[in-house]
């Protein structure tokens, strides 16, 4: 399969598809990193996840709309109050699903598969109720189109380098969120050992809204930086849950830096084998060897050393 | 426990008896041939329900990749149908003649060979149960044996599933993409599609429900059911009596994926097609809210709750088709939160008595199952 293009050719398909690569790397990390929190710490299984993502989406659709017509002399920095709104308006559906929901099935992982996955059929419907079933796209500011011309065979879109960027900004976000500052101390106490950290004064069932919460919030961001580089429709979460907790999975579940490793691993294996092979045999070769891989290594690839 | 052994108790019996006779009597003389032929393709997805209260209600093994099953039993029963219907008259106009048509459209000229073992009747037959549950048997071994439970194995059976589904989409020369395998005609030269054969072969379906159930059943009373609901509850406790916990749990689901296959089998003979929409994600996700919805240990819970939310969508999305999705979405929730014993926990507790009286049982017959509690607020935190 290459002996089609010369060596200067194929070095150019990989860098091009390496690039498309590190934008669904992109997408893929904000998703995971929202599970890894949910699923990897909780133990929750939250499948309406991707639904959450679309919800940041349309807020920012919703906000492009709104700064387009009343006020376009903000336009070009609309984006940024987007992600906010997007963080906000998941995070708050996320922290009322936890209340009403989820708190009630701690107990039953399974359960709450079957329970989130209702609720991702409402979210559905509600959003082709309320914005219709044609997908949505949102108009970028003029400074995020265009694309930098590297070589002759290489190029760089603009918009793909800001998601890149922004993904980076929520990766390390997150990392100070976990490790460095209280609250990530105590989601941590409270996964660890649930008794104990409520013994030494940790309101744990606070510290479970607002986990649940940060992670469906950084899925509406994810969502607010997808519509960047796609367009938005009811049924756009759905189409990545699957990959996304297999992601986790592969990652370890525990583990956020696993979670990154399987993203980039995942994302790069299939926009390469893309370009050769056509897009949904690039898939099914990718998502079997991850399934494959699982099967011998169960833990994932970063796995921390505990008794169970 | 005094009848704990017996194969069926007074009240299975009755339960038994009312299931045939709603499906083999009831229903073929109150509804019309196209209902009742909807009937009988509801009816197909209550096997799938019935392996799974085997493998979920009472193994406590999750499969998300139920449809993966149902489909590759329909799959190999389509490929015989539709070789069949791909006579060298039938397919002239063909640029290669005796190929499925969906064939000639992607350009392939020769039959594949995965193919060819599908022209006879007896291999087709075998293969409808033997392809599925191999691969059954590969998977669970697979995972089973590394100790992988729970949650990891529905996630990782959900990823089969889309795999599946993908692929069968890719591949259009053979499997005839998107829209599946259709244009179906005759069995062994029998017309499947008049109205005579829809009745012949709704009541082998009903027979071969009844037949699963008690198969299900039998599994139940015997010493693997037993060891499957302590596996559930405790799996340490069962490995460190000395049972190797991973062939129960592998027997469990091959024996599930095989009632899917026959479902699916069924399926492709009464409704005339088979397409990867019946394989995917959303169909496997939908086949455990019926077992839920019944009840998920309860094997006739499984039928009634196929046939309620089946007719529930279908009446539904005709007249309100927003509503229908809102209505499944609330029906995951409240099956999960509210009545997690589904119809069967509703029959126990408020029909049951009375039925009891009415037959004669007294109260120390009764089944010795623990019904899930709903919300149990002081048990609601992981006690650990």
């Amino acid at each position: 399969m290459f002996a089609d293009y010369s060596w200067s050719e194929l070095g150019s398909i990989f860098a091009m598809q390496g690039f498309a690569g590190l934008i669904l790397f992109s997408v893929f990390v904000l998703m995971a990193l929202g599970l890894a929190i949910i699923f990897g710490q909780m133990g929750v299984i939250n499948m309406a996840h991707g639904e959450f993502m679309i919800l940041g989406a349309y807020v920012t659709y919703l906000c492009s709309h709104f700064v387009q017509n009343y006020a376009p002399a903000l336009f070009p920095v609309y984006f940024f109050v987007a992600m906010v709104l997007a963080f906000l308006a998941s995070g708050a559906l996320g922290a009322l699903v936890e209340w009403a929901l989820i708190r009630h099935l701690y107990k039953r992982p399974l359960d709450t598969l079957l329970a989130t996955w209702g609720l991702s059929l409402i979210l559905q419907q509600a959003y082709r109720s309320i914005f219709g079933a044609r997908e949505v796209g949102v108009e970028l500011p003029q400074w995020l189109l265009g694309s930098f011309q590297l070589t002759d065979l290489i190029e760089i879109p603009i918009n793909g380098l800001f998601v890149m960027a922004l993904t980076l900004l929520i990766a390390v976000g997150v990392y100070f969120l976990m490790f460095r500052s209280r609250l990530g101390m105590q989601t941590r106490a409270v996964v660890q050992n649930r008794v104990m950290a409520g013994a030494v004064g940790i309101n744990t069932e606070r510290v479970d809204r607002a986990t649940f919460a940060i992670g469906c919030g950084i899925a509406g961001v994810a969502g607010s930086a997808f519509t960047m580089i796609g367009s938005t429709g009811p049924t756009a979460g759905q189409l990545y849950i699957v990959d996304t907790f297999l992601i986790v999975v592969f990652g370890g579940a525990a583990s956020l830096l696993g979670t990154i490793a399987s993203a980039f691993t995942i994302s790069q294996a299939q926009s390469t084998m893309e370009f050769f092979l056509s897009g949904s045999m690039a898939k099914v070769l990718t998502l079997l060897t991850v399934v494959g891989i699982l099967m011998l290594r169960p833990e994932g690839l970063f796995s921390l050393k505990i008794r169970r | 426990m005094t009848q704990g052994k017996s194969f069926l108790t007074r009240q299975e019996l009755l339960g038994l008896a009312v299931v045939s006779l709603l499906i083999l009597v009831v229903l073929p003389m109150s509804v019309d041939i196209f209902r009742l032929n909807l009937v009988g393709k509801y009816l197909t997805y209550a096997f799938v329900a019935i392996g799974l209260v085997l493998c979920w209600g009472m193994g406590g093994i999750l499969s998300l990749g139920q449809g993966v099953f149902f489909g590759l039993g329909g799959y190999c029963m389509a490929m015989f149908l539709k070789l069949e219907a791909s006579t060298p008259e039938n397919t002239a106009i063909q640029s290669t003649p005796g190929i499925p048509d969906f064939m000639d459209w992607n350009q392939i000229t020769a039959l594949p060979w995965f193919w060819e073992p599908f022209r006879s009747f007896p291999f087709t037959l075998v293969a409808i149960v033997a392809v599925p549950v191999i691969f059954a048997f590969i998977i669970g071994a697979a995972m089973f044996k590394r100790r992988v439970g729970g949650v990891y194995f529905a996630i990782i059976t959900q990823a089969i599933a889309a795999i599946l589904t993908i692929l069968i989409i890719g591949q259009q020369g053979y499997t005839g993409g998107v829209n599946g395998i259709t244009d179906l005609r005759t069995m062994n030269g029998w017309d499947i599609r008049t109205d005579d054969a829809k009745y012949i072969l709704y009541f082998v379906n009903a027979g071969l429900l009844i037949a699963v159930i008690l198969a299900a059943q039998g599994v139940r009373k015997s010493k693997l059911g037993r060891l499957l609901v302590a596996l559930r509850d405790k799996e340490d406790r069962v490995r460190f009596s000395g049972y190797d916990v991973a062939n129960f749990k592998i027997f469990a689901f091959c024996l599930a994926a095989a009632f899917s296959a026959i479902g699916g089998a069924m399926f492709t003979l009464q409704v005339g097609f088979m397409s990867p929409t019946l394989v995917g994600i959303v169909p496997s996700i939908e086949m455990v809210i019926y077992t839920a919805v019944g009840g998920r240990l309860s094997i006739f819970g499984a039928v009634y709750g196929t046939l309620l939310v089946n007719w529930a969508k279908t009446t539904f999305s005709e007249t309100f088709p927003e509503l229908w999705l809102f209505g499944l979405g609330a029906l995951f929730i409240a099956v999960v939160l509210v009545f997690p014993n589904g119809l069967a926990g509703l029959y126990r507790s408020y029909l049951q008595p009375f039925v009891d009286r009415l037959i004669g049982v007294k109260k120390a017959d009764e089944e010795d199952e623990t019904p899930i509690d709903a919300m149990p607020e002081a048990a609601a935190r992981p006690a650990e």
